[in-house]
């Protein structure tokens, strides 16, 4: 494999493991406030996607209005989720919240279904990323450059809202003891929305970028993707933001690399991520980053 | 004790009515539909649908004097679900004979269900060889696959002047890896290079690692026997990786998703098809082309045409067969010769229909049509 070859490699590695970061995070933020795998991310995903497709393809609004009304959107979304499926099941067994996550996923792939159709709709691309971009002699599509840094901006201002803001300090709280935050006067409810809100506006995020980068959309597009992000989170130490990030950059890596070394084994290449995830859930829970878990007595 | 009785007779005076009303009316024929109504490939399925629906503004779907009631089974271009659809439509619907599923690897699963039943079951695109080999009760109504892998190779090496060709094939779907090997075989025989054979896999969306290994095997042309979706993404990452060079596809590219996602990327894009309507030259293709044209406001496509096609061939032998076992009725398929039907004429041989393909060339968000090759 030429030099050349092996750049563009790393940078379609980049690009796609970026998108999976984007997705990561969402993830780990959940699970890291209520212990909540919330297996309609992926979904959520795909509803901030339509919700960009409509309002630029159908509705005309300019993407700088699109790109924001869609976040805020999608955010909505989420919380009224949590308000609806999973506050009312804030006190009883995790497994319960587990099945309920579920069933939110089912129920918004299949609502899809029924009102947008399930044939592929065509997403529109601004003309930016779609046009391509030659680097240190090698050739890719503009959007491959922009995720990178696009997930990066989002990962520094998430960190910054976790550690230097007031709700970042009641996030944090709320993740190590619920009860005692709650006693404590603060609001959990509300805080646990908030954290639902930009969960699910960074899975618009990278919702629309995963359309930039590949413009087909359908009611079951975040399914893998979603798979493929919570492998990253888990990998990265489930919980932690910035070992998401690792990890949806080390799984997008794995994926295009296999596929560029060993041609003929490309059709495993989902297997070689998951057989990941199984190392990892068997050998390293907690992750990359994760803190060992504590027991509490 | 009064009401009771007052309910029980006006439940009996409704269940007499209801009885002698279906009495009345002679018993439907039941059909099975199992289409891609969804899922990956939903835009065949539902394409096969629309051309069935049209059939039936233009044509009486009534045969020996009983109605045709359709039965509509969703199998989410999934194999195991063709499967249990099949299953479905012959033992609870009691079908006499099921159309669909519209994909090879589908019909692969579903397939040697109708065998076991004896129940006829025929795909409309099915075009992988394997599909009704060896079977009775399995038909297709299109060509095979290593005709149109011939037709697509002779047209890369002879009018395109490709001497080195490149491959990027589907590794899920029976079709795509099959398309993809017949024309290596044909491309080789006529004495062209074949570069890199690269394999991609439905569902995934990033094929860049692929193309990038293709791009620096320096091919002068490209291969994709793949469904419209993975052609539309490959078409648009290949251009932004700067692998410039003509592209070739199967039956398999012919969905209008394929320019809604492709946009300007699929533009010059070429493919081997079963029927393009400049082609259409009976009056009964004319007809259709006219009702759904009427019905749906848009183009009309090879899918809908094709299961218009089965439609027309299962009618046609319960005709000929006079009854409605559908161990007659899959006779009487295998007999078909010359009916007159959406595409042309069919005539019916092992199951495989004998038909023409054509090529088309994309141009402006829609195909032009380049040429007609009869088997």
């Amino acid at each position: 494999m030429s030099l050349q070859e092996f750049i563009q490699q790393l940078l379609n590695g980049l690009s796609l493991g970026s998108l999976y970061a984007l997705v990561a995070i969402g993830y780990t933020m959940v699970y890291g406030i209520l212990r909540l795998i919330n297996f309609a991310h992926g979904d959520i995903f795909m509803v901030g996607a339509y919700i960009a497709f409509y309002l630029v393809g159908v509705f005309y609004l300019p993407w700088w209005l699109s790109l924001p009304l869609t976040l805020l959107l999608t955010a909505g979304v989420g919380v009224l989720i949590d308000r609806v499926a999973y506050r009312p099941l804030r006190n009883e067994p995790r497994i319960s919240l587990l099945i309920t996550a579920v069933g939110v996923s089912f129920l918004l792939e299949n609502l899809g279904l029924v009102t947008v159709g399930a044939r592929q709709k065509g997403f529109p691309v601004p003309g930016m990323m779609a046009s391509p971009v030659r680097i240190l002699g090698a050739q890719v599509g503009g959007v491959s450059i922009w995720v990178p840094l696009i997930s990066l901006a989002f990962l520094l201002l998430l960190l910054w809202v976790i550690y230097r803001t007031k709700a970042g300090m009641a996030m944090r709280a709320v993740s190590r003891d619920i009860e005692a935050t709650r006693l404590m006067g603060a609001d959990v409810d509300r805080i646990i929305a908030f954290t639902f809100a930009i969960g699910s506006a960074l899975a618009a995020a990278g919702g629309i970028l995963w359309s930039f980068k590949y413009p087909q959309i359908n009611p079951l597009m975040g399914i893998y993707p979603g798979w493929k992000a919570f492998t990253a989170a888990v990998v990265g130490g489930i919980g932690n933001p910035t070992g998401a990030m690792i990890g949806g950059v080390l799984i997008g890596l794995v994926e295009v690399l296999t596929v560029a070394f060993f041609p003929t084994l490309s059709g495993y290449r989902d297997a070689f991520v998951f057989s990941i995830l199984i190392l990892f859930l068997l050998l390293r829970p907690t992750g990359l980053l994760g803190e060992p878990l504590k027991e509490k007595v | 004790m009064k009401r009771f009785s007052i309910v029980l007779s006006a439940v009996l005076l409704l269940v007499a009515l209801l009885t002698g009303a279906v009495q009345a009316a002679p018993e439907p024929i039941r059909i099975g539909l199992n289409l891609e109504m969804t899922g990956a490939v939903a835009a065949y399925g539902q394409m096969g649908y629309e051309g069935i629906q049209t059939l039936k503004e233009i044509v009486p779907f009534k045969v020996l004097g009983r109605p045709i009631e359709l039965v509509l089974v969703d199998n989410k271009s999934d194999k195991v679900e063709a499967a249990n659809a099949t299953s479905r439509l012959i033992e609870q619907s009691k079908v006499v004979a099921i159309i669909g599923p519209m994909i090879s690897g589908s019909m692969l699963a579903a397939g040697p269900i109708a065998e076991r039943y004896h129940v006829p079951i025929i795909g409309p695109s099915t075009t992988n060889p394997l599909t009704t080999q060896d079977k009775k009760y399995v038909f297709r109504a299109c060509f095979i696959d290593p005709f149109q892998a011939t037709v697509a190779a002779k047209f890369a090496y002879q009018n395109l002047k490709a001497r080195r060709a490149a491959v990027l094939s589907d590794i899920a779907n029976d079709y795509c890896v099959a398309l993809g090997n017949f024309f290596i075989k044909e491309f080789k025989s006529f004495g062209g290079q074949v570069v890199s054979v690269q394999y991609i896999k439905a569902g995934d969306q990033d094929f860049s690692a692929q193309l990038t290994a293709i791009k620096n095997a320096n091919p002068d042309v490209l291969y994709i026997p793949n469904y419209y979706t993975e052609d539309a993404l490959a078409a648009i990452q290949a251009r932004q990786l700067g692998l410039n060079v003509p592209m070739l596809s199967g039956d398999g590219a012919d969905a209008p998703e394929l320019f809604k996602i492709g946009g300007q990327a699929v533009e010059g894009l070429m493919n081997t098809a079963f029927w393009h309507e400049k082609a259409a030259t009976s009056q009964l293709s004319k007809q259709y082309v006219a009702a759904y044209r009427k019905k749906y406001h848009k183009d009309p496509n090879a899918f809908g045409a094709l299961a218009a096609d089965s439609m027309l061939i299962i009618m046609d032998a319960i005709k000929r067969a006079g009854s409605t076992d559908p161990v007659k009725i899959r006779q009487a398929m295998e007999e078909t010769k010359d009916l007159p039907v959406v595409t042309g004429f069919v005539t019916i041989h092992n199951g495989d229909a004998v038909k023409a393909a054509v090529i088309r060339k994309a141009h402006n968000g829609q195909w032009d049509y380049l040429a007609t090759v009869n088997p």
